[in-house]
Protein backbone atom coordinates (compact mmCIF):
# COMPACT_ATOMS: atom_id res chain seq x y z
CA UNK A 1 0.00 0.00 0.00
CA UNK A 2 1.48 3.23 -0.97
CA UNK A 3 1.03 6.09 2.68
CA UNK A 4 1.31 9.89 2.41
CA UNK A 5 4.25 11.10 3.49
CA UNK A 6 2.29 12.23 6.32
CA UNK A 7 1.02 9.43 7.43
CA UNK A 8 4.64 8.01 8.03
CA UNK A 9 5.67 10.66 9.87
CA UNK A 10 3.10 10.64 12.22
CA UNK A 11 4.12 6.72 13.28
CA UNK A 12 7.67 7.91 13.25
CA UNK A 13 8.01 7.73 17.23
CA UNK A 14 6.44 4.41 17.27
CA UNK A 15 7.88 2.91 14.66
CA UNK A 16 11.62 4.31 15.79
CA UNK A 17 11.47 4.24 19.18
CA UNK A 18 8.32 2.06 20.63
CA UNK A 19 6.56 4.83 22.15
CA UNK A 20 3.39 4.16 23.70
CA UNK A 21 1.45 4.96 26.96
CA UNK A 22 0.75 3.65 30.10
CA UNK A 23 -2.07 4.43 32.72
CA UNK A 24 -1.19 6.25 36.05
CA UNK A 25 -4.33 5.17 37.55
CA UNK A 26 -3.81 1.64 36.67
CA UNK A 27 -0.49 1.39 36.07
CA UNK A 28 -0.67 -0.90 32.69
CA UNK A 29 1.41 -0.15 29.40
CA UNK A 30 0.21 0.00 26.24
CA UNK A 31 1.81 -0.37 22.53
CA UNK A 32 1.29 1.01 20.45
CA UNK A 33 -0.70 4.47 22.50
CA UNK A 34 -4.29 4.86 23.39
CA UNK A 35 -6.06 7.80 23.75
CA UNK A 36 -8.04 5.49 25.98
CA UNK A 37 -7.21 3.17 28.78
CA UNK A 38 -9.82 0.12 28.41
CA UNK A 39 -9.28 -1.00 32.24
CA UNK A 40 -10.29 2.89 33.37
CA UNK A 41 -11.83 4.91 30.88
CA UNK A 42 -12.34 8.09 31.99
CA UNK A 43 -10.81 7.48 35.02
CA UNK A 44 -7.43 6.58 33.56
CA UNK A 45 -4.65 8.70 33.18
CA UNK A 46 -2.51 8.21 30.02
CA UNK A 47 0.85 9.29 29.65
CA UNK A 48 3.49 8.79 26.72
CA UNK A 49 6.41 6.40 27.51
CA UNK A 50 9.29 4.25 25.37
CA UNK A 51 8.84 0.61 25.91
CA UNK A 52 11.47 -1.58 27.26
CA UNK A 53 13.94 -2.33 25.11
CA UNK A 54 13.93 -5.85 25.84
CA UNK A 55 11.47 -8.69 26.41
CA UNK A 56 10.97 -12.44 25.58
CA UNK A 57 9.11 -14.53 22.76
CA UNK A 58 5.12 -15.01 23.36
CA UNK A 59 4.62 -16.87 20.18
CA UNK A 60 5.92 -17.23 16.82
CA UNK A 61 5.76 -18.58 13.37
CA UNK A 62 7.83 -18.73 10.26
CA UNK A 63 6.18 -17.39 7.49
CA UNK A 64 6.67 -18.99 3.98
CA UNK A 65 4.08 -17.19 2.08
CA UNK A 66 4.44 -13.41 2.22
CA UNK A 67 2.13 -10.76 1.60
CA UNK A 68 2.67 -7.77 -1.26
CA UNK A 69 6.24 -6.31 -0.42
CA UNK A 70 7.50 -9.16 1.76
CA UNK A 71 7.18 -11.63 -0.95
CA UNK A 72 10.55 -11.50 -1.73
CA UNK A 73 11.83 -11.80 1.94
CA UNK A 74 10.36 -15.31 2.39
CA UNK A 75 10.84 -17.49 4.51
CA UNK A 76 10.69 -15.13 8.02
CA UNK A 77 9.77 -14.89 11.38
CA UNK A 78 7.11 -13.17 13.30
CA UNK A 79 6.59 -13.54 16.66
CA UNK A 80 4.62 -11.95 19.19
CA UNK A 81 6.71 -10.27 22.19
CA UNK A 82 5.99 -9.57 25.87
CA UNK A 83 8.20 -7.01 26.70
CA UNK A 84 9.18 -6.31 30.54
CA UNK A 85 6.68 -3.73 31.55
CA UNK A 86 4.15 -6.83 30.12
CA UNK A 87 2.82 -4.99 27.11
CA UNK A 88 3.01 -7.19 23.91
CA UNK A 89 4.19 -6.24 20.14
CA UNK A 90 4.20 -8.35 16.81
CA UNK A 91 7.28 -8.14 15.07
CA UNK A 92 9.75 -9.29 12.95
CA UNK A 93 12.81 -11.47 14.43
CA UNK A 94 15.69 -11.09 12.59
CA UNK A 95 19.80 -11.89 13.19
CA UNK A 96 19.03 -15.09 15.40
CA UNK A 97 19.58 -18.34 14.52
CA UNK A 98 16.55 -20.39 13.73
CA UNK A 99 17.26 -23.04 16.52
CA UNK A 100 17.00 -19.81 19.42
CA UNK A 101 13.74 -19.01 17.51
CA UNK A 102 11.32 -20.46 20.84
CA UNK A 103 8.88 -19.33 23.03
CA UNK A 104 10.96 -17.70 25.58
CA UNK A 105 13.39 -16.97 24.08
CA UNK A 106 15.00 -13.44 25.34
CA UNK A 107 14.94 -10.99 22.42
CA UNK A 108 16.15 -6.81 22.11
CA UNK A 109 15.17 -4.20 19.83
CA UNK A 110 16.35 -3.90 16.58
CA UNK A 111 16.24 -1.18 14.33
CA UNK A 112 16.03 -2.13 10.57
CA UNK A 113 13.89 -1.41 7.04
CA UNK A 114 10.68 -2.86 6.69
CA UNK A 115 10.00 -2.92 2.92
CA UNK A 116 9.15 0.22 0.49
CA UNK A 117 6.06 1.78 -0.45
CA UNK A 118 6.26 0.88 -4.13
CA UNK A 119 8.59 1.61 -6.36
CA UNK A 120 8.94 5.52 -5.60
CA UNK A 121 7.55 5.13 -2.28
CA UNK A 122 8.58 6.08 1.40
CA UNK A 123 11.22 3.26 2.21
CA UNK A 124 10.04 2.37 6.07
CA UNK A 125 11.92 1.89 9.10
CA UNK A 126 10.89 -0.13 12.14
CA UNK A 127 11.53 -2.20 15.12
CA UNK A 128 12.60 -5.59 14.15
CA UNK A 129 13.66 -7.88 17.30
CA UNK A 130 16.77 -10.23 17.68
CA UNK A 131 17.63 -12.94 20.16
CA UNK A 132 20.07 -12.31 22.69
CA UNK A 133 22.65 -14.98 24.37
CA UNK B 1 -43.00 -10.13 22.43
CA UNK B 2 -41.85 -10.60 18.37
CA UNK B 3 -40.55 -14.01 17.34
CA UNK B 4 -38.01 -14.50 14.58
CA UNK B 5 -38.44 -17.03 11.75
CA UNK B 6 -36.64 -18.02 8.55
CA UNK B 7 -38.53 -18.67 6.10
CA UNK B 8 -36.34 -19.42 2.86
CA UNK B 9 -33.07 -20.01 2.25
CA UNK B 10 -30.52 -19.96 -1.21
CA UNK B 11 -27.02 -19.73 -2.47
CA UNK B 12 -24.79 -19.46 -5.25
CA UNK B 13 -22.19 -22.88 -6.02
CA UNK B 14 -18.94 -21.44 -3.95
CA UNK B 15 -15.63 -21.56 -5.77
CA UNK B 16 -14.18 -19.90 -8.37
CA UNK B 17 -16.96 -18.90 -10.33
CA UNK B 18 -15.25 -16.94 -13.18
CA UNK B 19 -18.30 -17.11 -15.39
CA UNK B 20 -20.00 -15.07 -12.59
CA UNK B 21 -19.74 -11.08 -11.66
CA UNK B 22 -20.66 -9.89 -8.03
CA UNK B 23 -23.70 -8.42 -8.55
CA UNK B 24 -25.02 -11.73 -11.09
CA UNK B 25 -24.08 -14.01 -7.92
CA UNK B 26 -25.76 -12.12 -5.26
CA UNK B 27 -29.07 -11.34 -7.31
CA UNK B 28 -28.59 -15.41 -8.10
CA UNK B 29 -28.52 -16.47 -4.44
CA UNK B 30 -31.50 -13.48 -3.42
CA UNK B 31 -34.00 -15.15 -5.84
CA UNK B 32 -33.05 -18.43 -4.98
CA UNK B 33 -34.05 -17.78 -0.97
CA UNK B 34 -37.20 -15.47 -2.45
CA UNK B 35 -38.43 -18.18 -4.80
CA UNK B 36 -37.93 -20.99 -1.50
CA UNK B 37 -39.68 -19.00 0.67
CA UNK B 38 -42.88 -18.68 -1.83
CA UNK B 39 -42.93 -14.87 -1.23
CA UNK B 40 -42.70 -12.17 -4.36
CA UNK B 41 -39.66 -9.32 -4.27
CA UNK B 42 -42.51 -6.83 -3.19
CA UNK B 43 -43.00 -7.93 -0.04
CA UNK B 44 -39.57 -7.70 1.03
CA UNK B 45 -39.26 -4.80 3.13
CA UNK B 46 -35.77 -3.84 3.37
CA UNK B 47 -32.25 -5.67 2.37
CA UNK B 48 -28.99 -5.91 5.09
CA UNK B 49 -26.02 -7.33 2.67
CA UNK B 50 -22.82 -8.42 4.15
CA UNK B 51 -19.95 -8.12 2.04
CA UNK B 52 -15.87 -7.65 3.44
CA UNK B 53 -14.30 -5.45 0.75
CA UNK B 54 -15.91 -5.21 -2.51
CA UNK B 55 -13.99 -1.73 -2.76
CA UNK B 56 -10.46 -3.57 -2.72
CA UNK B 57 -11.51 -7.11 -4.97
CA UNK B 58 -13.91 -5.16 -7.74
CA UNK B 59 -13.30 -1.84 -7.16
CA UNK B 60 -16.96 -1.23 -6.12
CA UNK B 61 -18.45 0.38 -2.91
CA UNK B 62 -21.78 1.25 -2.36
CA UNK B 63 -23.07 -1.99 -2.08
CA UNK B 64 -26.23 -1.99 -0.56
CA UNK B 65 -27.67 0.19 -3.35
CA UNK B 66 -26.40 -2.01 -5.66
CA UNK B 67 -27.98 -5.10 -4.33
CA UNK B 68 -31.80 -3.43 -4.02
CA UNK B 69 -30.98 -2.41 -7.48
CA UNK B 70 -30.09 -5.24 -8.76
CA UNK B 71 -33.00 -7.12 -7.49
CA UNK B 72 -35.28 -4.50 -8.91
CA UNK B 73 -36.18 -3.90 -5.39
CA UNK B 74 -35.48 0.34 -5.76
CA UNK B 75 -36.47 1.97 -3.55
CA UNK B 76 -36.78 -0.14 -0.39
CA UNK B 77 -33.79 0.16 2.55
CA UNK B 78 -30.51 -1.24 2.20
CA UNK B 79 -27.72 -1.30 4.11
CA UNK B 80 -24.24 -3.21 3.88
CA UNK B 81 -22.96 -4.25 6.86
CA UNK B 82 -19.02 -5.10 7.43
CA UNK B 83 -17.33 -6.80 9.80
CA UNK B 84 -14.16 -8.43 7.99
CA UNK B 85 -15.37 -12.39 7.94
CA UNK B 86 -18.04 -11.79 10.01
CA UNK B 87 -19.29 -9.14 7.61
CA UNK B 88 -22.49 -11.75 7.03
CA UNK B 89 -23.16 -12.75 10.48
CA UNK B 90 -23.68 -8.87 10.67
CA UNK B 91 -25.74 -8.99 8.12
CA UNK B 92 -27.90 -11.81 9.62
CA UNK B 93 -28.09 -10.33 12.91
CA UNK B 94 -29.12 -6.56 11.45
CA UNK B 95 -31.94 -8.59 9.77
CA UNK B 96 -33.12 -10.40 12.93
CA UNK B 97 -32.86 -7.23 14.92
CA UNK B 98 -35.10 -5.32 12.16
CA UNK B 99 -37.86 -8.28 12.38
CA UNK B 100 -36.99 -8.62 16.53
CA UNK B 101 -37.81 -5.17 17.18
CA UNK B 102 -41.24 -4.64 15.01
CA UNK B 103 -39.92 -2.17 12.46
CA UNK B 104 -40.26 -4.40 9.79
CA UNK B 105 -42.45 -7.88 8.70
CA UNK B 106 -40.60 -9.46 6.09
CA UNK B 107 -36.49 -8.35 4.98
CA UNK B 108 -33.67 -9.92 3.15
CA UNK B 109 -30.24 -10.53 4.03
CA UNK B 110 -27.65 -11.23 2.17
CA UNK B 111 -23.87 -11.89 2.16
CA UNK B 112 -21.76 -11.54 -0.92
CA UNK B 113 -17.94 -11.41 -2.41
CA UNK B 114 -16.10 -11.51 -5.75
CA UNK B 115 -12.70 -12.92 -4.49
CA UNK B 116 -10.94 -13.98 -7.91
CA UNK B 117 -11.31 -11.24 -9.98
CA UNK B 118 -7.69 -10.22 -8.03
CA UNK B 119 -4.41 -11.85 -7.82
CA UNK B 120 -3.53 -13.68 -5.25
CA UNK B 121 -1.46 -10.78 -3.54
CA UNK B 122 -3.99 -8.75 -4.32
CA UNK B 123 -6.47 -10.76 -2.09
CA UNK B 124 -4.49 -11.64 0.90
CA UNK B 125 -3.75 -7.60 1.25
CA UNK B 126 -7.74 -7.51 0.96
CA UNK B 127 -8.27 -9.67 3.74
CA UNK B 128 -5.23 -8.61 5.33
CA UNK B 129 -7.56 -5.52 6.21
CA UNK B 130 -9.03 -7.52 9.08
CA UNK B 131 -6.37 -7.35 11.36
CA UNK B 132 -4.75 -4.57 12.66
CA UNK B 133 -3.04 -2.52 9.28
CA UNK B 134 -0.33 -0.33 11.59
CA UNK B 135 0.56 -3.11 13.90
CA UNK B 136 0.37 -6.39 12.08
CA UNK B 137 0.18 -5.49 8.25
CA UNK B 138 2.40 -2.87 8.06
CA UNK B 139 5.64 -5.73 9.69
CA UNK B 140 4.74 -8.49 7.45
CA UNK B 141 2.27 -10.53 9.25
CA UNK B 142 -0.45 -12.28 7.20
CA UNK B 143 -3.89 -13.74 8.13
CA UNK B 144 -2.54 -17.41 8.33
CA UNK B 145 0.74 -15.50 10.58
CA UNK B 146 -1.54 -14.40 12.77
CA UNK B 147 -3.53 -17.83 13.43
CA UNK B 148 -0.23 -19.59 13.56
CA UNK B 149 0.93 -17.29 16.48
CA UNK B 150 -2.64 -18.71 18.07
CA UNK B 151 -1.80 -22.08 17.13
CA UNK B 152 1.58 -22.33 18.57
CA UNK B 153 0.28 -21.36 21.93
CA UNK B 154 -2.45 -23.85 21.97
CA UNK B 155 0.57 -26.35 21.18
CA UNK B 156 2.24 -25.01 23.50
CA UNK B 157 -0.05 -25.02 26.42
CA UNK B 158 -2.65 -27.86 25.76
CA UNK B 159 -0.15 -30.12 23.53
CA UNK B 160 -2.54 -29.40 20.47
CA UNK B 161 -0.58 -31.56 17.60
CA UNK B 162 -0.53 -30.68 13.56
CA UNK B 163 -2.15 -34.08 12.63
CA UNK B 164 -4.85 -32.74 14.80
CA UNK B 165 -5.34 -30.02 13.15
CA UNK B 166 -5.10 -31.81 9.95
CA UNK B 167 -7.77 -34.14 10.96
CA UNK B 168 -10.19 -30.97 10.89
CA UNK B 169 -9.47 -30.37 7.26
CA UNK B 170 -9.98 -34.25 6.49
CA UNK B 171 -13.30 -34.16 8.41
CA UNK B 172 -14.63 -30.89 6.45
CA UNK B 173 -13.06 -32.04 3.53
CA UNK B 174 -15.34 -35.05 4.12
CA UNK B 175 -18.26 -32.97 4.99
CA UNK B 176 -18.14 -30.45 1.90
CA UNK B 177 -17.91 -33.61 -0.83
CA UNK B 178 -21.42 -34.53 0.06
CA UNK B 179 -22.38 -30.72 -0.30
CA UNK B 180 -22.91 -29.66 -4.04
CA UNK B 181 -22.54 -26.30 -3.42
CA UNK B 182 -18.93 -26.57 -1.72
CA UNK B 183 -15.25 -25.78 -3.50
CA UNK B 184 -14.04 -28.82 -2.55
CA UNK B 185 -16.25 -31.90 -4.02
CA UNK B 186 -13.22 -34.26 -3.52
CA UNK B 187 -11.90 -35.81 -0.13
CA UNK B 188 -8.39 -35.61 1.37
CA UNK B 189 -5.98 -37.35 3.26
CA UNK B 190 -4.29 -36.61 6.57
CA UNK B 191 -0.73 -37.87 4.63
CA UNK B 192 -2.11 -34.79 2.03
CA UNK B 193 -2.70 -32.33 4.58
CA UNK B 194 0.48 -33.16 6.62
CA UNK B 195 2.47 -32.94 3.05
CA UNK B 196 1.03 -29.49 1.52
CA UNK B 197 3.76 -27.10 1.94
CA UNK B 198 3.80 -24.61 5.24
CA UNK B 199 1.98 -21.34 4.45
CA UNK B 200 3.15 -20.07 8.38
CA UNK B 201 4.45 -22.34 10.82
CA UNK B 202 2.69 -24.55 12.30
CA UNK B 203 -0.05 -23.91 9.39
CA UNK B 204 -0.19 -25.89 5.89
CA UNK B 205 -2.13 -24.68 2.83
CA UNK B 206 -4.53 -27.56 3.56
CA UNK B 207 -5.23 -26.12 6.75
CA UNK B 208 -6.43 -22.45 5.05
CA UNK B 209 -9.78 -22.41 3.95
CA UNK B 210 -9.27 -20.99 -0.28
CA UNK B 211 -10.15 -17.99 -1.63
CA UNK B 212 -13.86 -18.31 -3.25
CA UNK B 213 -16.18 -16.03 -4.91
CA UNK B 214 -20.44 -16.81 -3.81
CA UNK B 215 -23.17 -15.46 -2.46
CA UNK B 216 -25.81 -16.66 0.00
CA UNK B 217 -29.10 -15.27 0.69
CA UNK B 218 -32.36 -16.00 3.72
CA UNK B 219 -35.89 -14.71 4.11
CA UNK B 220 -36.48 -13.76 7.36
CA UNK B 221 -39.63 -12.87 8.77
CA UNK B 222 -41.95 -11.92 11.71
CA UNK B 223 -43.70 -15.67 13.10
CA UNK B 224 -46.95 -14.00 13.39
CA UNK B 225 -46.91 -13.49 9.73
CA UNK B 226 -45.20 -16.56 8.48
CA UNK B 227 -47.98 -18.45 10.38
CA UNK B 228 -50.81 -16.06 8.61
CA UNK B 229 -49.01 -16.65 5.16
CA UNK B 230 -48.93 -20.24 5.76
CA UNK B 231 -45.16 -21.06 5.33
CA UNK B 232 -42.56 -23.10 6.57
CA UNK B 233 -40.06 -21.62 8.64
CA UNK B 234 -37.63 -22.83 10.95
CA UNK B 235 -36.72 -20.73 14.53
CA UNK B 236 -34.23 -17.98 14.77
CA UNK B 237 -34.06 -17.97 18.64
CA UNK B 238 -30.89 -15.90 18.90
CA UNK B 239 -28.40 -13.89 17.32
CA UNK B 240 -25.81 -12.38 19.45
CA UNK B 241 -22.52 -10.45 18.88
CA UNK B 242 -18.88 -9.44 20.92
CA UNK B 243 -16.18 -7.74 20.26
CA UNK B 244 -12.69 -7.85 21.06
CA UNK B 245 -9.26 -6.25 20.20
CA UNK B 246 -7.71 -5.94 16.59
CA UNK B 247 -4.41 -6.94 17.61
CA UNK B 248 -3.43 -10.35 19.00
CA UNK B 249 -0.84 -8.44 20.80
CA UNK B 250 -3.59 -6.22 22.59
CA UNK B 251 -5.44 -9.83 23.72
CA UNK B 252 -5.19 -11.19 27.81
CA UNK B 253 -4.85 -15.44 26.22
CA UNK B 254 -4.03 -16.08 22.58
CA UNK B 255 -5.79 -20.16 23.25
CA UNK B 256 -9.54 -18.21 23.36
CA UNK B 257 -11.41 -15.90 21.68
CA UNK B 258 -13.16 -13.96 24.26
CA UNK B 259 -15.66 -12.73 21.55
CA UNK B 260 -17.15 -16.12 20.74
CA UNK B 261 -17.16 -17.01 24.52
CA UNK B 262 -19.58 -13.87 25.38
CA UNK B 263 -21.53 -13.79 22.04
CA UNK B 264 -22.20 -17.74 22.84
CA UNK B 265 -22.84 -16.97 26.44
CA UNK B 266 -25.39 -14.36 25.38
CA UNK B 267 -27.06 -16.63 22.47
CA UNK B 268 -27.59 -19.61 24.95
CA UNK B 269 -29.29 -17.65 27.46
CA UNK B 270 -31.44 -15.63 24.70
CA UNK B 271 -32.29 -19.58 23.44
CA UNK B 272 -33.00 -20.36 26.62
CA UNK B 273 -30.69 -23.31 25.92
CA UNK B 274 -27.14 -24.88 26.87
CA UNK B 275 -24.47 -26.12 24.73
CA UNK B 276 -25.70 -29.60 25.31
CA UNK B 277 -28.82 -28.82 23.67
CA UNK B 278 -27.09 -28.51 20.13
CA UNK B 279 -27.34 -30.80 18.04
CA UNK B 280 -24.43 -29.77 15.37
CA UNK B 281 -23.18 -26.23 14.69
CA UNK B 282 -21.81 -24.31 11.60
CA UNK B 283 -18.00 -22.54 12.68
CA UNK B 284 -16.20 -20.59 11.73
CA UNK B 285 -13.29 -22.71 10.71
CA UNK B 286 -11.06 -20.08 8.34
CA UNK B 287 -8.33 -22.39 9.79
CA UNK B 288 -8.46 -25.39 11.43
CA UNK B 289 -6.77 -24.29 14.32
CA UNK B 290 -9.74 -21.73 14.56
CA UNK B 291 -12.06 -24.53 14.58
CA UNK B 292 -10.82 -26.08 17.54
CA UNK B 293 -10.82 -22.85 19.08
CA UNK B 294 -14.60 -22.31 18.47
CA UNK B 295 -15.31 -26.23 19.59
CA UNK B 296 -13.82 -25.14 22.79
CA UNK B 297 -15.04 -21.43 23.06
CA UNK B 298 -18.26 -22.37 22.37
CA UNK B 299 -18.84 -24.78 25.24
CA UNK B 300 -18.88 -28.14 22.95
CA UNK B 301 -15.41 -29.30 24.79
CA UNK B 302 -13.40 -28.09 27.67
CA UNK B 303 -10.70 -25.76 26.98
CA UNK B 304 -7.42 -27.61 25.43
CA UNK B 305 -9.37 -30.71 24.60
CA UNK B 306 -10.29 -29.49 20.93
CA UNK B 307 -7.60 -31.56 19.47
CA UNK B 308 -8.28 -34.83 21.24
CA UNK B 309 -12.31 -34.57 20.08
CA UNK B 310 -11.54 -33.97 16.68
CA UNK B 311 -8.91 -36.96 16.71
CA UNK B 312 -11.71 -38.93 18.68
CA UNK B 313 -13.85 -38.29 15.67
CA UNK B 314 -16.65 -36.46 18.01
CA UNK B 315 -17.27 -33.88 15.30
CA UNK B 316 -17.48 -35.83 12.74
CA UNK B 317 -21.28 -36.14 10.44
CA UNK B 318 -22.34 -39.15 12.90
CA UNK B 319 -20.25 -37.96 15.74
CA UNK B 320 -21.32 -36.51 19.36
CA UNK B 321 -21.41 -33.10 18.07
CA UNK B 322 -21.48 -32.90 14.64
CA UNK B 323 -19.08 -29.92 13.44
CA UNK B 324 -19.36 -27.76 9.72
CA UNK B 325 -21.99 -30.64 8.43
CA UNK B 326 -21.61 -28.23 5.60
CA UNK B 327 -17.98 -28.69 5.03
CA UNK B 328 -17.18 -25.27 6.81
CA UNK B 329 -15.08 -22.54 5.36
CA UNK B 330 -12.59 -25.43 5.20
CA UNK B 331 -14.56 -27.53 2.59
CA UNK B 332 -17.48 -25.30 1.22
CA UNK B 333 -15.49 -22.51 0.69
CA UNK B 334 -14.85 -19.08 1.91
CA UNK B 335 -16.60 -15.55 0.23
CA UNK B 336 -15.51 -13.68 3.16
CA UNK B 337 -18.68 -11.25 3.12
CA UNK B 338 -21.04 -14.17 2.13
CA UNK B 339 -20.07 -16.82 4.83
CA UNK B 340 -22.07 -15.73 7.51
CA UNK B 341 -24.95 -16.28 5.73
CA UNK B 342 -24.08 -19.45 3.98
CA UNK B 343 -23.99 -20.70 7.75
CA UNK B 344 -27.30 -19.64 8.19
CA UNK B 345 -28.43 -21.29 4.57
CA UNK B 346 -26.99 -24.43 6.29
CA UNK B 347 -28.48 -24.45 9.12
CA UNK B 348 -32.18 -24.27 7.69
CA UNK B 349 -31.20 -26.93 5.19
CA UNK B 350 -30.75 -29.16 8.21
CA UNK B 351 -33.42 -27.99 10.24
CA UNK B 352 -35.80 -28.25 7.35
CA UNK B 353 -34.33 -31.83 6.87
CA UNK B 354 -33.13 -31.19 3.13
CA UNK B 355 -29.51 -31.83 3.82
CA UNK B 356 -29.74 -34.64 2.14
CA UNK B 357 -26.15 -37.14 2.44
CA UNK B 358 -24.66 -34.75 4.83
CA UNK B 359 -27.84 -34.78 6.90
CA UNK B 360 -27.63 -34.59 10.97
CA UNK B 361 -30.27 -37.06 12.15
CA UNK B 362 -32.62 -35.86 14.19
CA UNK B 363 -31.25 -32.24 13.90
CA UNK B 364 -33.77 -30.09 16.29
CA UNK B 365 -31.12 -27.05 17.19
CA UNK B 366 -28.29 -26.01 14.85
CA UNK B 367 -25.76 -23.40 16.04
CA UNK B 368 -23.87 -20.74 13.83
CA UNK B 369 -20.79 -19.17 14.62
CA UNK B 370 -18.91 -16.27 12.83
CA UNK B 371 -15.53 -14.27 13.06
CA UNK B 372 -14.33 -11.37 12.01
CA UNK B 373 -10.29 -10.91 11.54
CA UNK B 374 -8.71 -12.87 14.41
CA UNK B 375 -11.15 -12.56 16.90
CA UNK B 376 -12.36 -8.70 16.87
CA UNK B 377 -15.83 -9.42 15.86
CA UNK B 378 -17.89 -12.77 16.93
CA UNK B 379 -22.05 -13.08 16.14
CA UNK B 380 -23.36 -16.73 17.67
CA UNK B 381 -26.97 -17.26 16.03
CA UNK B 382 -29.25 -20.21 17.38
CA UNK B 383 -31.79 -21.73 15.23
CA UNK B 384 -34.44 -24.44 16.11
CA UNK B 385 -36.93 -26.59 14.06
CA UNK B 386 -40.27 -25.40 13.84
CA UNK B 387 -42.15 -26.27 17.15
CA UNK B 388 -39.18 -27.35 19.38
CA UNK B 389 -40.19 -26.35 22.84
CA UNK B 390 -36.28 -26.86 24.28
Amino acid sequence: MTVSAPMNWRRIPERYRLKGSYCETCGKAFFPGRVVCPNCRRKGKLKEQDMPRAGKIFSYTKVHVGPTGFSHETPYFIALIELENKAKVLSQIIDSEEEKIQVGAKVELAFRKVGKDDKYGAINYAYKFKVIE
Amino acid sequence: MIEVVVVGAGMTKFGENWESSFRQMIADAAIKALVDSGLAGEKIEAIYGGCMASGRFIGQEHIGALIADQLGLNPIPSTRCEAACASGGVALRSGYLAVKSGEHDIVAVGGVEKMTDVSTEDASFALGGAGDQETELFHGATFPSLYALLARRHMIEYGTTEEQMAMVAVKNHKNAANNPNAQFQSEVTLEEVMNSGYVAEPIKVLDCSPVTDGAAAVILCSKEKAEALGMKYIEMAASEQASDTISLAARKSLTELRATMEAARKAYKKAGITQEDVDFAEVHDCFTIAEILAIEDLGFFKKGEGGIATEKGLTALNGKIPINPSGGLKGKGHPVGATGVAQAVEAFNQLMGRAEKRQVKNAEIGLTHNVGGSGATAIVSIFKKAGVKK
